[in-house]
């Protein structure tokens, strides 16, 4: 079993890519479960056609500690496996607290038992790692490999960065690498090559360059993958080769983060002179 | 024991070994308790609460009664608003209190539950009754110290129930800051002494020492009362005794009510408490202080005379709450004795500067240090060691490990009696004292004196 987490800055596109690219996993029959770390719980609405689901820490509340794997884990697109953490409402409470919690329930229950034949667990992560909680994917050797959800703009580079630093405390301890960044194009001057310089810099890869194209956004309205959407579109053909790259990917790293100077010095190479 | 404490010491920028202080939920619920009818409500996990009620029961020998807001991993994410909630419906159906002060726990602040915000939706709900006070002071515990905790419940008392609406009084207000009951109710019978009406408050007499009388009363009769409280606003004048407990709440009432405040010593030994009495004096007028007075403080200098010979030159380890060691560091110098090593755990450079001042030219050959701890402490003594320690219980194990005498004195003090009802404060509280250190320091001599040299007569 694989375990994976996405990360990046918020409204990187975390949750879409990290669903589509679940999606074209499960349609080369890998069996993926996805466990949101979101307050938001919105991490597995495009597999499930909704928001249909009761979160772990709602359970936890409403049951007190006695629930059951099926309370909380519900089956979505083409048998993956969905999980939201959830959290509290917004201003109150502790969210970091919360996907701690939830991810030792979710072991205690057996979720990642070897009898449950999971090929993948994806970790979709809210933003930056700004607490202990939100690292809890990375911490204890939960999630070995990391991919960073990027794009050209200056400051989901800075947050990339950031995450970099994040997985370089925990690689000695927890053995969590860095597999690469996932670029998200937001049409930026030079962004190909400007990210594929970054990787670079951080010591890993650029597995994917996912191009900006609508057809997202209209799969997103309809409560779909694009692979679930529109099989036959462009867009659906780059998630399955981003998700082919993944799953062929030998390349983990420990991420060499960058000074902010050096890392301006990346943006000013490539933003304006490129 | 402590054997293996090395003498050399090295800078040490994290680890603290065997702090020289404790929380500050521990302060904040020492000072709910005294108000009248009052119940201290820890807003955090039980264990908290436990540690803290055991705590202040072992120092008071008395029950401390406090509620929890009983923590589980829900509340921890989601927030104590509803188990705070739940509490204040529960205590006010069945404890009955006038009063209840709600501090915080380190995990309660560190998740940021906003104490105000659900207090106020609980009083709208009409879980609060009419007439009923919540209160409450923010006491994370890695943050200061259970000084810090003690002061911020103070000022809270101010914060929620002083009020301009009573007019002007000739009255005082006198905050005697982190002591036992006994210096309460010490400091209670001097300003009646000096013929002075005043309140007293946080008041901890009658709560904490509260007599046998064969039936449990849950609030005893001592405190402060809420109405008392507000009438602080109307008082002409607020003394704060010692800085670190008590300059807070004046401060703060001197901007809500503007009632002027001035910051003193805790008056233990014969020259604060002398500073305090002069400064009552002049607020009234009177000339010179009754004659029960004057002839409290002539039998404290007599024994501080008569055993001159005994104390003079006597190099002493001193620790403890800050505003407590100030005092006994004043003390201890005008009784001829050498406060070497004059530690707090509690923060704060002005600490450092006080004592520093009160040693005057001595100062160079102490060491004085805020934010330090025992360990440090039993380091300077096997380096240069002193002929006694002065300190809470905590202090017992450096003087067995060294084998030198040891005068408990401050909070807490878990292993002995008698603090509880012999006050520090005031001439009389310097009786005691000096008591305590000469008896201590002959039991020494006695101890090690070869046949021929032990005296009948010291």
């Amino acid at each position: 079993m694989r375990k994976v987490a996405i990360y990046g800055k918020g409204g990187i596109g975390k949750s879409t890519t990290t669903q589509n690219t679940v999606a074209g996993l499960a349609e080369m029959e890998k069996k993926v479960m996805v466990v949101g770390c979101d307050p938001k719980a919105d991490s597995t609405r495009l597999l499930l056609g909704g928001l249909a689901q009761k979160s772990v820490l709602d359970t936890l509340r409403e049951e007190g500690e006695d629930v059951d794997l099926d309370d909380v884990r519900k089956p979505g697109f083409s048998d993956t496996l969905c999980v939201e953490s959830g959290g509290p409402e917004p201003g109150v409470g502790c969210a970091g607290r919360g996907i701690i919690t939830s991810i030792n329930l979710l072991e205690s229950l057996g979720a990642y038992d070897e009898k449950e034949n999971l090929d993948y667990v994806f970790y979709d992560v809210l933003g930056d790692v700004v607490c202990g909680g939100f690292a809890m994917p990375i911490r204890e050797g939960k999630a070995q490999e990391i991919y960073i959800v990027v794009s050209g703009e200056m400051m989901a580079m800075y947050a990339a960065n950031n995450i970099c630093k994040g997985i370089q405390k925990y690689a000695d301890a927890g053995g969590v690498r860095l597999g690469g960044l996932i670029c998200n194009s937001r049409k930026v001057d030079n962004e190909e090559e400007m990210i594929e310089a970054f990787a670079e810099k951080l010591g890993t890869q650029m597995i994917y360059f996912l191009p900006r194209d609508n057809m997202v956004q209209r799969a997103e309205i309809h409560r779909k993958t694009v692979i679930d959407y529109d099989p036959v579109s462009e867009m659906a053909g780059h998630y399955r080769l981003l998700a082919s790259r993944i799953d062929q990917n030998d390349m983990f790293v420990k991420p060499k983060p960058m000074h902010t100077d050096e890392l301006e010095k990346v943006l000013m190479d490539y933003g304006l002179f490129g | 024991m402590l054997d293996m404490t090395p003498k050399d010491i090295t800078e040490r920028s994290a680890l603290r070994i065997n702090p020289a202080k404790t929380c500050q939920p521990i302060g904040a619920m020492y000072a709910s308790l005294g108000i009248h009818n009052c119940l201290p409500h820890s807003h955090g996990s039980q264990g908290c609460c436990s540690y803290h009620r055991s705590h202040l029961t072992r120092h008071y020998k008395e029950p401390v009664v406090a509620s929890t807001s009983s923590f589980t991993e829900g509340a921890a994410v989601f927030g104590g608003g509803p188990n705070l909630r739940q509490s204040l419906k529960t205590i006010f159906q069945v404890y009955k209190p006038d009063v209840v002060a709600v501090h915080t726990t380190c995990l309660s602040e560190t998740i940021g539950d906003d104490i105000p915000s659900i207090v106020r939706k609980a009083q709208e709900d009409g879980i609060v009754p009419n007439g009923k006070f919540v209160i409450h002071a923010n006491t994370p515990s890695y943050v200061g110290s259970n000084v810090t905790g003690f002061s911020n419940m103070v000022k809270a008392m101010v914060d929620y129930f002083s009020s301009r609406d009573f007019g002007k009084s000739t009255d005082v207000n006198v905050i005697p800051g982190y002591v036992d009951p006994a210096d309460m109710r010490e400091m209670k019978r001097m300003l009646a002494e000096l013929g002075l009406t005043a309140t007293v408050f946080p008041d901890t007499s009658d709560v904490l020492d509260s007599p046998m009388s064969g039936s449990y009363e849950m609030f005893p009769k001592g405190g402060v009362t809420t109405e008392q409280l507000m009438k602080t606003g109307s008082a002409s004048m607020t003394l704060a005794l010692g800085a670190f407990a008590s300059e807070s709440a004046a401060m703060s009432l001197e901007s809500k009510c503007g009632v002027p405040f001035t910051v003193m010593d805790l008056p233990i030994g014969i020259r604060s408490t002398d500073r305090f009495v002069k400064s009552l004096l002049d607020l009234t007028g009177q000339i010179k202080p009754v004659a029960s007075m004057i002839e409290d403080r002539g039998r404290a200098l007599d024994m501080m005379t008569d055993m001159q010979h005994y104390l003079y030159g006597k190099k002493v380890g001193l620790y403890g709450d800050p505003d407590q060691v100030i005092a006994m560091a004043d003390f201890l110098i005008s009784a001829g004795m050498r406060p070497v090593y004059v530690i707090t755990g509690t923060p704060g450079k002005r600490f450092e500067d006080k004592v520093k001042t009160l040693l005057g030219n001595e100062a160079c050959r102490c060491v004085v240090k805020s934010s330090a701890d025992l360990f440090y402490l039993h380091q300077l003594i096997k380096s240069d060691p002193v002929d006694l320690i002065i300190g809470n219980t905590y202090g017992k194990y450096i003087a067995r490990a060294e084998d030198i005498p040891f005068v408990r004195y401050g909070f807490p003090i878990l292993d002995r009696v008698g603090h509880g009802f012999f006050p520090t404060f005031g001439y009389r509280g310097s009786i005691y004292l000096l008591t305590n250190i000469v008896n201590t320091l002959l039991d020494r001599i006695d101890r090690d004196s070869p046949e021929e040299r032990f005296e009948l007569v010291m």
